[in-house]
């Protein structure tokens, strides 16, 4: 049996066995590498699936918090682009052919919530947060410098 | 043998027993029924569960809905069918086959022609020491989920007061064993998994997979623990358990939940004699016969031919298979596709075909993306020419037609397969006998014959070849080959519904769903958007008396039902009192007046005899309520689709020219009317006179007064599209007046369109006007009294909604700036007070620009 491997980001492209794939793979998985400051939002049962909440950040930073229905949490920014307010986590949460997405409250334009991307601007892509549960606790990383 | 006999030229009708009701049950009787429509057999159905036939693949939805009805399968219990008899809460004890005669729960003796074992499975419980300690759960039924759930309470309240966090440990990390994690997630514990084996998932995925999940999985917050086993539990002073792992991991657990695996209950079958396989179940042939002609096996029960499946579509075929039988057909059980596709705390898994390689020979070519946290994998045969399996993990999107594909030649490069710039295969790319739906084994062929045959929409290819009727996961795939085939899907609401928002309504007010999470998993697809929740939102909020924001429905309201204020560009809101009439008091302009001074607040007249004040933050919305509610008046709706304002002239009691009072008239219908959602904003408009001076026929109901009585006009829009009112029938009393506003309206709101307003939805009933007036005055449908009721219901069950926000700490909890500082006020929120009038300063300046 040939087991052949290409991949991106940054494992490099190998050839060999399955356990390389292990070792490959194990580092690195979401969130992003990098320290992190990671900021107490607020317990897990604070959150109304389906609904977001904005999370201040150290230095005046906004992050939108959303837990969906099937128990994913995102974090993206909260300043919405398009009027300069700092609304998208009260907008609606749902999903486009399965990318789980937050229309702004404002004039509805629609991000997802996973890339951060605008899915109708091309242009336009939020920054994107880390998120962990700890103790039941939802915090959200900052990187760190 | 015994006396009855199952010659087809007997002329009585047989009795099948059906021993459980599980989806497999369920599915055979829903067969049997549909087939036999002679009314050859009766059908008898024992259930051990006090609940009819449920959805137990998706027994995880019942968190945070604990909406047992949400679950309930479809017709599942066969009312108005008089040859089915549905026994709940009934367990066989004991099947005597040579009087063929089942023994029950409740000591009843039932004599059978043909019995049908669909008992299921039960958890397999590891006989570690203390496994049968308090605290420690399956995850099987609705039942075992209530268990868990107050069990969950009680640890986080228990925690809470330690000043620890509570935590549960799930033993297994198989699909069910990551399901139990997550439902213990959304519980507000901290999961831990404990799996045997190396990996998670080990019947599914590879290693590669495995380690990309396992990432995925640990990123949410669940401690995996891998290759170790349960060694011990012991249950501690506090109420928590000591779990010890075979790797000498000691854990302090609040409550464990068992998943590993589960067994066949075969415990009548074995009691009465039957075959059972070597690891259990009951031994059946390719018809799913045992060893008694007149017993039959399905499901998790049954070993066909010695193989035990764990899966709902295997099960599925085995009931047809034995309706089929037991009217005389020739089925045979044609063996199982064992692929899977799930998602599992979000993260999507899927293993199709020979997903571990095992043909002699076989190529495997693996993609992994490290930052998307993505793990591709294809098993081809050696020529690299024929696709056998595969494995998805964190994106599974390619699933549905790569399976299709399993067995086939692969059209190019099979590495482009998993490839992201490599070309996607299309559904129209698949052969006619590609099976789309696995569930229900429905190819290509037989969904485009349906298309073909005047299917226009998902329902309807549903309802004729049961695609998609499972776990939908095909959904997306018939849709593409609708759309492929020139349908046109124009009524539908949005990508997650294909129906109108009429159908939607009929929909909810028929089943009495109550829940978006229920009514999308049964009549769309995925997770929603900002068009088609704000819809249900809205058709829910027509239908009860509950609070936009109660449970659920808070995470449906759009931008201004959501704080229930209206949304201002900064993002400040601006908060309207309620005005009938344009009616106030010195007092209450002197407290408005006031509390535009305290809060900072810019004042404006509205177009709707009230008055606005701008700018208040979100925190503060709360304090100017209560203002209002300490003088008697209450906030209003200046927003979302609901009645907005009754304009009315002074009438009678000032003007000269008066003939009714239309000030009071005014008065009685915003407080009739107040609150109502609709499918798009309402207006009304009363004058005291011909002169019409509140500008009614302007808007969608105003009232005229005459000198006997009131005309009534409908149907007028502002803006953009101007239209004029019109009459529906003159010279009216109060009381009919109100009668007829009560029908017009309501059937409006079943009807319309989503963001229709009352001109273009006038403009496209079939009949127009007349119709509307034979239904509205004449009672031509019959449901005059219908839609009075509903009206009622409206009127009795209306609160303040913004003083039960303040009677509720939950819900006002919710009305902060910021959650992790809620006395923060958002530092980006600032006005600028140096011009004419006072106007928001964005900080955040828009980075964009919207196109023109």
């Amino acid at each position: 049996m040939t087991t052949l491997i290409t991949a991106v980001g940054n494992i490099s492209v190998e050839e060999g066995t399955r356990s390389t794939v292990r070792n490959a793979v194990r580092p690195g998985i979401l969130p992003a590498p990098g320290a992190k400051l990671w900021v107490p939002a607020c317990l897990v049962g604070r959150l109304v699936p389906g609904r977001g909440v904005a999370v201040l950040l150290p230095g005046g930073a906004q992050a939108a918090v959303f837990l969906l229905p099937n128990g994913m949490i995102y974090a993206i920014e909260n300043l919405d682009p398009y009027s300069g307010a700092a609304v998208l986590s009260r907008g609606l949460t749902g999903d486009r052919t399965g990318e789980p997405t937050v229309a702004s409250p404002l004039l509805k334009q629609v991000f997802s919530l996973r890339t951060g991307a605008a899915l109708d601007d091309p242009c336009v892509t939020l920054p994107t947060y880390a998120v962990r549960v700890q103790h039941g606790t939802v915090k959200v990383g900052v990187p760190l410098p | 043998m015994s006396t009855t006999t199952e010659s087809p030229t007997d002329a009585g009708t047989r009795t099948v027993v059906v021993v459980g009701h599980g989806m497999v049950g369920h599915r055979f009787v829903e067969a049997l029924r549909s087939r036999d429509t002679e009314s050859t057999w009766k059908v008898v159905v024992l259930s051990e569960e006090a609940e009819a036939a449920y959805d137990r693949v998706g027994l995880s939805s019942y968190i945070g809905t604990w909406d047992r009805a949400s679950l309930a399968l479809g017709g599942n219990t066969y009312d108005g069918d008089d040859l089915v008899d549905l026994r709940l809460g009934t367990r066989a004890e004991h099947v005597d086959r040579d009087a063929r005669t089942v023994t029950t729960s409740s000591g009843e003796l039932i004599a059978y022609d043909s019995l049908v074992l669909a008992t299921g499975s039960h958890p397999f419980v590891p006989p570690v020491p203390g496994h049968d300690s308090a605290g420690c759960f399956v995850y099987r039924t609705l039942d075992d989920l209530d268990g868990i759930r107050t069990a969950a309470e009680a640890a986080i309240e228990r925690a809470a007061a330690k000043g620890r966090e509570a935590n549960g440990l799930v033993v297994g990390g198989g699909l069910l064993g990551l399901e139990a994690a997550n439902a213990l997630r959304l519980l507000g514990l901290t999961p831990h998994v404990v799996e045997f084996a190396p990996r998670l998932m080990p019947l599914q995925v590879d290693d590669g997979g495995g380690a990309v999940l396992e990432g995925l999985i640990s990123s949410l917050g669940v401690q995996v623990h891998t290759g170790a086993g349960t060694s011990s539990i012991a249950a501690q002073d506090d109420g928590r358990l000591a779990v010890e792992l075979s790797d000498g991991t000691a854990l302090l657990t609040d409550l464990v939940v068992f998943s590993a695996g589960v067994r066949p209950s075969d415990g009548v079958a074995r009691a009465a004699g039957l075959d059972v396989g070597e690891r259990g179940g009951v031994v059946t042939d390719l018809t799913c016969r045992t060893n008694d002609e007149n017993v039959w096996a399905v499901g998790e029960v049954a070993a066909v031919e010695g193989r035990c499946y764990g899966l709902v579509a295997p099960g599925y075929t085995m009931a047809e298979v034995v309706a089929d039988r037991l009217l005389g057909g020739e089925a045979t059980f044609p063996g199982a596709d064992l692929s899977t596709k799930l998602k599992l705390l979000g993260v999507d898994v899927a293993s199709f075909g020979d997903a571990m390689a095992t043909t002699p020979g076989a190529l495997e070519i693996v993609h992994t993306d490290a930052t998307k946290g993505t793990y591709a994998k294809v098993v081809v045969s050696d020529d690299a020419k024929t696709l056998l399996g595969g494995i998805l993990v964190g994106d599974a999107s390619a699933y549905t037609t790569l399976k299709a594909y399993v067995g086939r030649e692969v059209p190019g490069d099979p590495g482009a397969l998993v490839s992201p710039a490599g070309a996607e295969l299309g559904a129209d790319a698949l052969p006619d006998d590609a099976v789309i739906c696995s569930c229900n084994n429905v190819t290509k062929g037989s969904i485009c014959s349906a298309i073909a045959d005047g299917s226009c929409d998902l329902a309807a290819i549903k309802g004729c070849t049961n695609a998609g009727t499972t776990c939908g996961g095909c959904l997306p795939t018939v849709k593409k080959l609708l759309v492929d085939s020139g349908v046109e899907l124009s009524k539908a609401l949005c990508e997650h519904f294909e129906q109108s928002r009429a159908e939607l309504f009929e929909i909810v007010a028929s089943t009495g769903i109550r829940t978006f999470s229920a009514l999308v998993a049964r009549h769309g697809t995925g997770t929603g958007c900002e068009i088609c929740k704000p819809t249900v939102a809205s058709i829910l909020a027509s239908t009860s008396s509950d609070h936009v924001l109660d449970g659920e429905q808070a995470a449906l309201q759009d931008s201004n039902d959501h704080f229930l204020a209206n949304l201002q560009k900064n993002g400040t809101y601006s908060v309207v009192p309620r005005m009938p009439g344009g009616e106030v008091t010195a007092d209450q302009l002197i407290v408005i007046g006031q509390l535009a001074k305290d809060f900072g607040l810019y004042v404006k007249v509205t177009g709707g005899q009230r008055i606005d004040l701008f700018g208040a933050r979100v925190e503060q919305l709360p304090a100017i309520w209560q203002r209002l509610v300490d003088v008697g008046m209450e906030s209003g709706q200046a927003y979302g689709k609901s009645l907005r304002t009754v304009k009315s002239c002074v009438g009678s009691s000032w003007c000269r020219y008066g003939v009714q009072d239309s000030v009071g008239m005014a008065v009685d219908l915003e407080h009739r009317y107040r609150g109502l959602r609709s499918p798009h904003k309402i207006k009304f408009g009363v004058s005291g006179c011909a002169r019409e001076c509140a500008e009614a026929r302007g808007k969608d109901v105003g009232v005229i007064a005459t000198d006997r009585g009131w005309n009534l006009y409908v149907c007028g829009n502002g803006g953009q599209t101007p239209a004029h009112a019109r009459l529906l029938a003159s010279d009216l009393d109060d009381e009919t007046l109100v009668r007829y506003i009560d029908r017009f309206l309501m059937f409006y709101v079943r009807t319309a369109d989503r963001l229709q307003r009352t001109a273009p939805w006038l403009d496209a009933l079939e009949g127009g006007l007349d119709h509307l007036r034979a239904v509205v005055c004449e009672d031509s449908l019959g449901i005059a009294d219908d839609l009075e009721a509903a009206m009622g219901r409206h009127v009795e069950g209306y609160r303040d909604e913004w003083k039960a926000v303040l009677d509720d700490p939950e819900k006002l909890s919710r009305f902060v700036s910021f959650v992790n500082a809620p006395e923060e006020a958002d530092p980006t929120v600032a006005f600028d007070e140096s011009g004419p009038r006072k106007v928001p300063v964005l900080l955040g300046l828009p980075t964009v620009r919207e196109k023109v």
